[in-house]
């Protein structure tokens, strides 16, 4: 059974210019364990989708989804009581700006405690114990004097270090890490990034990285989902991806890498990512593909089987050879 | 901490002499002589005219009257009142808790009520609750209140009989002062019922002066939880699994209390300014009435006095918001 599940995931945001599709059928799955990383453009839905499994998206927004499980327990069904217990403790989520992210008002200790009283039972004084055992894993010194610190008191890189402590207080099965070193100096990000994947090995939960960094996806993940206008446009184990990427955007992104450059100038992908108000009729990538013909600007494109990597193409790139007859 | 008071406190003393000037210029352009007016009716000889013309120091030049006056201030002596000859400062707290006692009650009820509506208005915006009561609180906030005070007195005390017309205490309750405060006084009188008496006396007044303050308040709430609900720390905070009523009423209304409280210290003047009304309505024996009736009498010294007294409790007022902010949010102390 894997830790999660969602088919056909889309977000609408009701907007004053009329609805506005977010995330477009959207398939994701994680195994117990695994590091998926979720990479795409600012706009492409990936943190929306995530933000939508954990329920925490505004009234605004109408999710529909064929099935969205985690652990086989339906999260759509779920009445608002019982997913409470499973957030913030099964399912852990952090977030891109660590210094807005925690609450001024309230000493970091305070919050750590907040998530623990919530759903573990323990005592005061074992609630304390756990959050100078948190903070030291994530590798805060003098973790008892940084408890009765203010987030203002605190750099991003330590704040962000809260957060990752605030997040997996109740050992959770799954922790979603919303672009969590964007914020951050270059300095820190590596660190916090070893920090994640240290964790994640030590503690066996699954994690999902949304990034827009390439590198930081080769680094880490093991599978990575390829985000664009709210569609999933390519699922491929990571090695795979970087060697062979069916989809000309998948492709177009990996030339754009500075250390894969062979011009002087850094290749680009022309044009922007289509908005609420100019989107294709067919492909959404085809305005800026180089590929493109008139099939693709007219005709959505159908989602090619796991060894061509789920790619959403009509015209999939480096098509192994056993691959092509399985199509036809 | 104490180096910032101090500066604050320094920032007090063109303040005070600017409201000390004012209110003793203000009472001058009044038309009427305080002296014909004492005099009253049987009206006063010249000889007794220019004697007390002398004793009060009109003869003097303003600048040396305002020199004075001001002189006296800072030596902590505020004048006596022409028709009692009592010392300003001694009237001011005699009637003084009276006027407190009533602006508590009525900016309690105006919290106590306003606090939780505008929490309630901001979490289910553009439903029905919140346009209700917005709307509501514009009628609160632009109703006079002079006109809401005997509207609330033919209603509740009229037609239903529930609550007394005016006063603080039955007639038939006498006890001696002890601080003050009604509602303490009548308590350690240990007399049947006088408790019970002052706090009926004491609701329609409040109701009638924390009218504007509860709407004022409401509002504010209101748009500081709307501002508060979208911050990425509230994402957080639901984040955690924590009930709706704790990421509401802790995480967003704590943060969401600074410009709150700004207004609560700014009603304090509102409440000074709606004391006067409302004590006069329901002849409550606090400053408010008192200050009328004084202007009446052109009782120079103590609608001076008294206007210096209310402004300086304004500032200390506000100084006090100002180090709250401090308490609630830390992150406002470190600049």
């Amino acid at each position: 059974m894997s830790l999660l599940k969602i088919r056909n995931l889309s977000v609408e945001f009701a907007t004053a210019t009329g609805p506005f599709r977010a995330v477009d059928s959207v398939d994701v799955d994680v195994e117990k364990g695994e590091i998926l990383a979720i990479v795409g453009e600012s706009g492409s839905g990936k943190s929306v989708s995530m933000l939508a499994t954990m329920g925490l998206l505004p009234w605004t927004a109408t999710i529909t989804a064929d099935e969205m499980s985690f652990e086989g327990r339906d999260l759509r069904t779920m009445p608002g009581r019982e997913r409470r217990k499973l957030i913030g403790k099964d399912l852990a989520m952090i977030f891109q700006e660590p210094m807005s992210s925690l609450n001024p008002c309230f000493t970091v200790g305070f919050q750590i405690r907040e998530a623990l009283k919530e759903h573990l039972d323990l005592d005061r004084k074992a609630r304390q114990a756990r959050a100078v055992e948190l903070f030291e894993m994530v590798g805060i010194p003098d973790p008892e004097r940084r408890l009765k610190a203010f987030p203002h008191q605190l750099s991003g890189g330590m704040n962000q270090r809260v957060m990752i402590a605030m997040a997996i207080a109740c050992r959770p099965r799954l922790l979603i890490a919303d672009e969590p070193t964007t914020a951050l100096d270059v300095t820190i990000q590596a660190q916090i990034l070893d920090l994640l994947t240290d964790l994640q090995k030590d503690t066996g939960m699954g994690l999902i990285l949304i990034t827009h960094d390439m590198g930081v996806v080769a680094e880490t993940a093991e599978r990575v989902a390829v985000q664009y206008a709210g569609q999933k446009v390519e699922d491929q184990k990571v090695a795979d991806l970087f060697d062979r990427p069916h989809h000309p955007y998948t492709s177009a992104l990996l030339a754009a890498l500075p250390e894969r450059a062979t011009e002087r100038r850094l290749p680009t992908i022309p044009g922007v990512v289509p908005g609420q108000h100019d989107r294709p009729r067919g492909c959404l990538f085809s305005p800026r593909c180089k590929f493109a013909d008139d099939r693709c600007r007219e005709v959505p494109p159908p989602v090619q089987p796991r060894p061509i990597g789920l790619a959403r193409c009509h015209y999939p790139l480096n098509v192994p050879a056993g691959a092509e007859e399985e199509r036809a | 901490m104490l180096r910032y008071l101090l500066s604050r406190l320094i920032t007090f003393v063109p303040t005070f002499i600017g409201v000390t000037l004012i209110s003793f210029a203000f009472i001058r352009v009044l038309p009427g002589d305080p002296i014909i007016v004492m005099a009253g009716e049987r009206g006063l000889t010249q000889e007794r005219y220019e004697e007390l013309v002398q004793r009060f120091g009109f003869d003097q030049p303003l600048w040396q009257q305002f020199w004075d006056y001001l002189t006296g201030v800072v030596q902590g002596d505020l004048g006596n009142s022409f028709v009692t000859n009592r010392p300003v400062w001694d009237e001011f707290f005699t009637l003084f808790p009276a006027t407190l006692e009533l602006s508590l009650c009525a900016i309690i009820f105006a919290m106590v009520l306003g606090i939780p509506a505008g929490v309630i208005a901001a979490v289910y915006r553009g439903k029905f609750f919140d346009r209700a009561l917005m709307s509501t609180a514009l009628v609160g906030y632009s109703m006079p209140i002079f006109w809401w005070a005997l509207l609330l007195i033919i209603v509740f005390s009229g037609w239903l009989g529930w609550t007394p017309v005016s006063g603080r205490i039955g007639l038939l309750y006498y006890f001696d002062d002890v601080t003050g405060f009604m509602l303490i006084d009548s308590l350690l009188s240990g007399q049947d019922g006088a408790f019970g008496s002052a706090v009926q006396h004491l609701i329609l007044p409040s109701i009638v002066l924390g009218t504007i303050p509860l709407a004022v308040i409401a509002r504010q709430t209101r748009s500081a939880m709307l501002e508060v609900l979208s911050e990425d720390y509230i994402r957080t905070a639901r984040a955690k699994g924590l009930s709706s009523g704790r990421v509401n009423g802790l995480h967003a209304l704590r943060n969401a209390m600074i410009p709150v409280i700004t207004v609560i210290g700014l009603s304090v003047g509102t409440l000074m300014a709606g004391a006067i009304l409302t004590e006069t309505i329901f002849s409550w024996p606090g400053i408010g009435k008192w200050m009328v009736d004084s202007i009446f009498r052109r009782d120079y010294p103590v609608v001076q006095g008294g206007l210096l007294l209310i402004a300086l409790i304004v500032m200390l007022v506000n100084l006090t918001v100002d180090v709250l902010y401090g308490l609630i949010n830390p992150k406002i102390r470190k600049r």
